[in-house]
């Protein structure tokens, strides 16, 4: 196809990405750079009968055209970067001097803003996306070993908990785990402790979350591992039964050989999505306990009209961006090697 | 040649499933069933079987079921809003998504050139980027723009996104589908936008609908961008529904969200019922080219 005729077919596509995609980022990288204005504040003195008092305000009116003019903010350069709130170097090393050991300055940087949601995040992609792939094989196993009648209903009821908005399935699942819900309810009794409540502890909060997200993506890995048990290589599998391998060892030298490109490409998917782990602590209402890079960008950005901040928001995408390319370098420079191999 | 399997392993491998299948979809038929409930029932302090017997329904309704909670969320909410609103959101997205993803898939998987591969990294790429990151680049331009909240807005923005992975299911879909056929369509004086029009669109629709299943799906289930990116008027289902999660407080108000909830998630068992093989067969095909 020469490259006149490409463009001609491409252009629509390449244009919607580049004006939504690739100069948003550009935009985000700017705007991590500037941040929102003070507000102008005066000292103003009140004079009465009883002598004058000095009071400090807020002149709106000075705010408001300040805001007007330069609605970008002021130029900070990589300060928001280096704040509190973010990377906040200044108070690491303020935490490294003041601990004394390793898990008390661990416990330090994990109470900044930045570096929990970091560390929640990293923990659940870490935690989830190999109980998604084990379950995921569990299943396939399982339903493969159906009589075909049952096979179709089974397949559909297990992909429900995929398809459902994820906002969704989590009210659905926050609801159940309630202290009043059936699910809630049945742990007290079954603890006999009236006061167990799953929303409480920072922990059992965690687990909440990572069972949700074991929940909601198993199906997928379980589907890509089914449709790979269908082209296991018959003659393999039955040669290996002559030469004595049980039933474990073919699973365990036959079938699981065949599926690791599946379980490579799962796992590859999974990093992606996981990492970008929002809406359930939305829908779990679980931000006290657990925070989530997505999540930290969405606080920012949703308090209402004029205290939006941009700047935060636009830093910590930028640092996600910047994750996200970290997890998928290996697969980037193998794309690269194999390019080079082909030319 | 098949070996009889052992009893116990029959019996370990059926709980398993039924183990699976019990989490897999009770959830859904729980609250089904607890959103024709009053809040009582379904959050009850006393004995969660209350919201299998609706015995506070009966007492407050006099009946054992309820549609208090869609008729809360439906009219005085105005639920059906949002759900007009996602309507013409996901089948804009949907339509618009297809049209330039198969012009462009077709493209990618007809060019023999490396710019082809490395777009192809790049839309990997872009997938692999958290939604959020972009909102913040694109509310401040809209704000600056006028163009914060409108739902056009958001169909365009949400065309862009899905792009990347509508460009790499349809590019391996076309792939599948052998040169020859347009290149013959060439060979007999045919432009390649004719040979696209003759040959290929007739052949094509099992990949788009495939494809255009998911793009559904990405659509539908966003809240992210919804929820940022739109005026409360314009709202769709999700971000509506978080809403009501504001007021949850008054009486009354956790059953509305219960019933809109129920409400958002039977298209989707619709969708799945109707288009299972489909989507069984859009998730490996990824893989197979993986």
């Amino acid at each position: 196809m020469p490259h006149r005729t490409f463009i001609s077919f491409i252009w629509p596509s390449a244009l919607a990405m580049m004006l939504f995609i690739a100069l948003p980022i550009i935009s985000v990288a700017i705007q991590s750079l500037y941040i929102q204005h003070e507000q102008v504040i005066e000292t103003v003195k009140n004079c009465g009968p009883f002598g004058c008092t000095e009071s400090v305000v807020v002149n709106v009116e000075a705010t408001e055209k300040i805001r007007a003019e330069q609605p970008l903010g002021r130029f900070n350069a990589l300060g928001t970067y280096t704040n509190r709130n973010h990377l906040a170097f200044a108070e690491i090393a303020a935490a490294w001097k003041a601990s004394a050991n390793w898990s008390g300055f661990f416990a330090a940087i994990t109470n900044l803003p930045f570096y929990k949601a970091l560390f929640f995040t990293l923990s659940y992609t870490l935690v989830v996306t190999p109980l998604v792939i084990l379950l995921g094989f569990f299943v396939a196993l399982a339903v493969n070993r159906l009589p075909s009648i049952f096979k179709g209903p089974t397949i559909f009821f297990s992909l429900l908990p995929m398809i459902v908005t994820p906002l969704i399935g989590s009210l659905i699942l926050f609801w159940m785990i309630d202290a009043k819900g059936i699910i809630g309810g049945s742990l007290q009794l079954l603890f006999d402790d009236p006061d167990l409540s799953l929303k409480a502890s920072p922990t059992l909060t965690w687990i909440t979350l990572f069972v949700y997200g074991v929940w909601h993506h198993a199906p997928f890995a379980f589907v890509v591992f089914y449709a790979g048990l269908q082209t296991v290589p018959k003659d393999i599998l039955e040669s290996a039964m002559i030469d004595g391998a049980n039933r474990w060892q073919q699973i365990r030298h036959v079938v699981i050989p065949h599926l690791i490109p599946l379980g490579v490409f799962i796992a590859l998917i999974q990093l992606m999505d996981n990492f970008r782990v929002f809406e359930p602590i939305v829908g779990f209402n679980a931000s006290a306990s657990a925070t989530s890079l997505s999540w930290i960008i969405y606080n920012d950005l949703r308090t209402g009209d004029g205290t939006t901040l941009f700047g935060s928001a636009a830093a910590t995408s930028m640092l996600t961006i910047l994750g996200v390319a970290i997890l998928l370098a290996p697969v980037l420079i193998r794309a690269w090697r194999a390019n080079q191999r082909m030319a | 040649m098949a070996r009889t399997v052992p009893t116990w392993l029959s019996i370990l491998s059926l709980g398993f499933l039924v183990l699976w299948l019990l989490l897999a979809a009770f959830p859904f038929f729980w609250t089904l069933w607890g959103s024709f409930k009053v809040e009582a029932d379904f959050f009850s302090k006393q004995n969660w079987t209350n919201a299998i017997f609706g015995v506070r329904t009966l007492a407050e309704t006099g009946a054992h079921y309820t549609g208090a909670g869609y008729e809360g969320a439906w009219i005085k909410e105005e639920f059906w809003k949002a759900s007009i609103n996602t309507l013409v959101m996901t089948i804009s997205v949907v339509a618009i998504s297809l049209t330039l993803g198969t012009l462009g898939g077709y493209a990618l998987s007809r060019s023999p050139f490396r710019y082809a591969f490395w777009i192809l990294i790049i839309a990997l790429v872009f997938r692999a980027m958290p939604h959020i990151t972009l909102v913040s680049g694109y509310l401040f331009p809209f704000f600056e723009l006028n163009l914060w909240g409108h739902l056009t807005t958001t169909i365009i923005v949400m065309v862009a996104i899905n792009q990347p992975f509508t460009l790499w299911m349809l590019h391996s879909f076309f792939l599948n589908i052998p040169k020859d056929l347009d290149e013959s369509a060439l060979v007999d004086g045919c432009t390649r936008f004719q040979a696209f029009r003759y040959v290929i669109i007739p052949v094509m629709w099992p990949g788009v609908i495939t494809t255009g299943l998911f793009s559904f799906l990405l659509a539908y289930n966003d809240f992210a961008l919804t929820g940022l990116l739109l005026t409360e008027e314009n709202q769709t289902m999700v971000p509506a529904i978080a809403g009501f999660l504001g007021s949850t407080q008054q009486q009354g108000n956790v059953m509305y969200a219960v019933a809109a909830v129920v409400s958002a998630t039977a298209p989707l068992f619709v969708l799945v019922m109707f288009f299972q093989r489909q989507i069984v067969s859009g998730l490996t095909a990824g893989a197979v080219k993986g």
